[in-house]
């Protein structure tokens, strides 16, 4: 990062001590910008700072932009669930605090890639899709508990595989890639809550990780989101073969990436 | 929420003048030394360490060194009282724990081949494997630090393929951090806390050197981080 060069070219012009770890802890700052996690006002650090670094071409930016809203596209499809399940009254109260706070997760993520990509990458966030939860009838998710439990897991899940999908994407911009980690990881925290959820109410008996390539007791339409999560080799190395543990165990141990065609295959059931 | 488990020993080796000037009685010297300029990638032997080595070689010892933490750590929670008289549930939870992370420990290692660092010394000694709260504040401890880590390293990372298996592993360390962190305070919105999460919506991530001052804590053995990239 040049910014950084630039920095690190920079003495602090002084003798003090105190002044020079100063300077060294700011520098220190700024080479971790990628850091979000540091209640900093966004518009003010962060997405300053990215304005601030060199342009990357418009081809680069184009790609970043579709990236993002395809990221903002689910985002949008789960705060809308999320927000109309809160709303129907269909959560049980125990679980209430759960979901409030998923929810309220995926709120932060519509706001903050509108935020990123239009006014930092000066593109055009995508508008909220008009989206059909019943799946054309097929499901009831505001009226039955189970069913939203379900499409919940199915929509975490998803959600997981899709950033891990576009990681290789967002590579060219550490500021993005950061965030697209950030959120593949607490979306994968939902994913974790809500499959224990289902399994301790009695309605599958699935755990906190996919097993093999696992629905469990999800419905048949659901079989695309876990599609390849049976996959023990990685680097070409066959980890069941190396360690002589489990393909169970060892599949659960690695979560695998869909393309953003697999993944709009899936959403696509859910648009009106 | 400060971690009261962690416990920077300064173990880790510091690869700046300006660090071991506050390290060492030197700090009067220091500033005719900082006259020479400030490039603060200069090597300043201390003690003998264990390079973790650079790029994206560096990052995978990084990832390894870590999985020798925590795959330890599950190996020992096994043989505990804790384990021993656990639930059902949390039975199942930290026999795949353990399975999981011991499969990571040797998938880095076999992928590293000749570049792999040494196995690792760990200290479990502020760890009481009896007792559950204290087990399962050390893996909430292990499991987020992970996420952490590997979401602040995945920006260095210069070989896609690396950056998609780091993806596929630190998704399902923070599958273990919610599971952990519900069974601590199960129900809440603990499992994806605002200590760890910010308003954005967006984990915390850590970098290298304050992940390997976290981990000197438990590993014994001083790692040198001073060649990992830092831009």
């Amino acid at each position: 990062m040049n910014l950084l060069k630039l920095l690190d070219t920079m003495c602090p012009d002084t003798n003090s001590p105190e002044e020079k770890d100063r300077f060294y802890s700011r520098r220190e700052a700024f080479r971790q910008f990628g850091d979000m996690s540091k209640k900093v006002a966004m518009a003010a650090v962060p997405l300053g700072l990215m304005t601030a670094l060199p342009k990357v071409a418009k081809a680069d930016t184009e790609s970043l932009i579709g990236v993002l809203n395809y990221a903002l596209t689910l985002e949008h499809l789960e705060y809308r669930y999320y927000q109309m399940g809160i709303e129907s009254g269909v959560i049980d109260g125990a679980d209430a605090a759960i979901f409030a706070k998923i929810r309220d997760h995926e709120k932060a993520h519509v706001d903050f890639l509108t935020e990123v990509i239009g006014n930092v990458l000066m593109g055009t966030p995508v508008a909220e899709p008009e989206f059909d939860f019943t799946a054309g009838g097929n499901f009831m998710p505001f009226s039955d508990y189970p069913t939203f439990l379900a499409l919940s897991q199915a929509f975490e899940d998803t959600g997981v595989r899709a950033y891990k999908g576009q990681a290789g994407n967002a590579m060219e911009n550490d500021v993005v890639l950061t965030a697209a980690l950030s959120i593949h990881s607490v979306e994968a925290r939902h994913a974790s809550m809500v499959r224990r959820l289902r399994t301790k109410k009695g309605q599958d008996t699935v755990k906190g990780w996919i097993t093999n390539a696992s629905i469990g007791s999800l419905p048949s339409a659901t079989q695309p989101i876990y599609a390849g999560e049976d996959n023990v080799t990685h680097g070409g190395v066959n980890v069941v073969n190396l360690t002589g543990i489990d393909a169970g165990a060892v599949s659960e141990g690695w979560d695998e990436p869909l393309s953003k065609d697999q993944v709009l295959g899936i959403a696509s059931l859910f648009l009106a | 929420m400060k971690n009261d488990l962690i416990k920077p020993k300064a173990l880790v080796k510091k690869a700046n003048r300006r660090d071991f000037l506050k390290y060492s009685s030197l700090s009067v010297a220091g500033a005719g030394l900082l006259l020479m300029g400030c490039d603060d990638e200069e090597q300043i032997p201390i003690n003998p360490a264990v390079s973790l080595g650079s790029g994206d070689v560096g990052i995978l010892n990084y990832a390894y060194a870590l999985e020798q933490l925590e795959a330890a750590f599950y190996a020992t929670v096994m043989t505990g009282g804790y384990f021993a008289n656990a639930s059902a549930e949390e039975k199942q939870i930290m026999g795949d724990l353990e399975k999981h992370e011991r499969a990571h420990r040797d998938f880095f290692k076999a992928a590293l081949g000749d570049a792999a660092i040494e196995d690792l010394s760990v200290d479990f000694s502020s760890i009481d494997f009896n007792s559950r709260s204290s087990v399962l504040m050390a893996a909430k401890t292990f499991e987020d630090l992970g996420v952490a880590a590997y979401n602040g390293a995945g920006q260095f990372i210069e070989n896609v393929d690396y950056l998609l298996i780091a993806g596929k592993i630190v998704s399902v360390e923070a599958r273990h951090a919610a599971a952990i962190r519900d069974l601590i305070n199960p129900g809440t919105a603990d499992f994806a806390g605002d200590d760890i999460i910010d308003a954005n919506g967006l984990e915390r991530t850590l970098s290298f050197s304050e992940v390997l001052t976290a981990a000197s804590t438990y590993v014994t053995t001083p790692l040198d981080g001073s060649m990992l990239p830092s831009s």
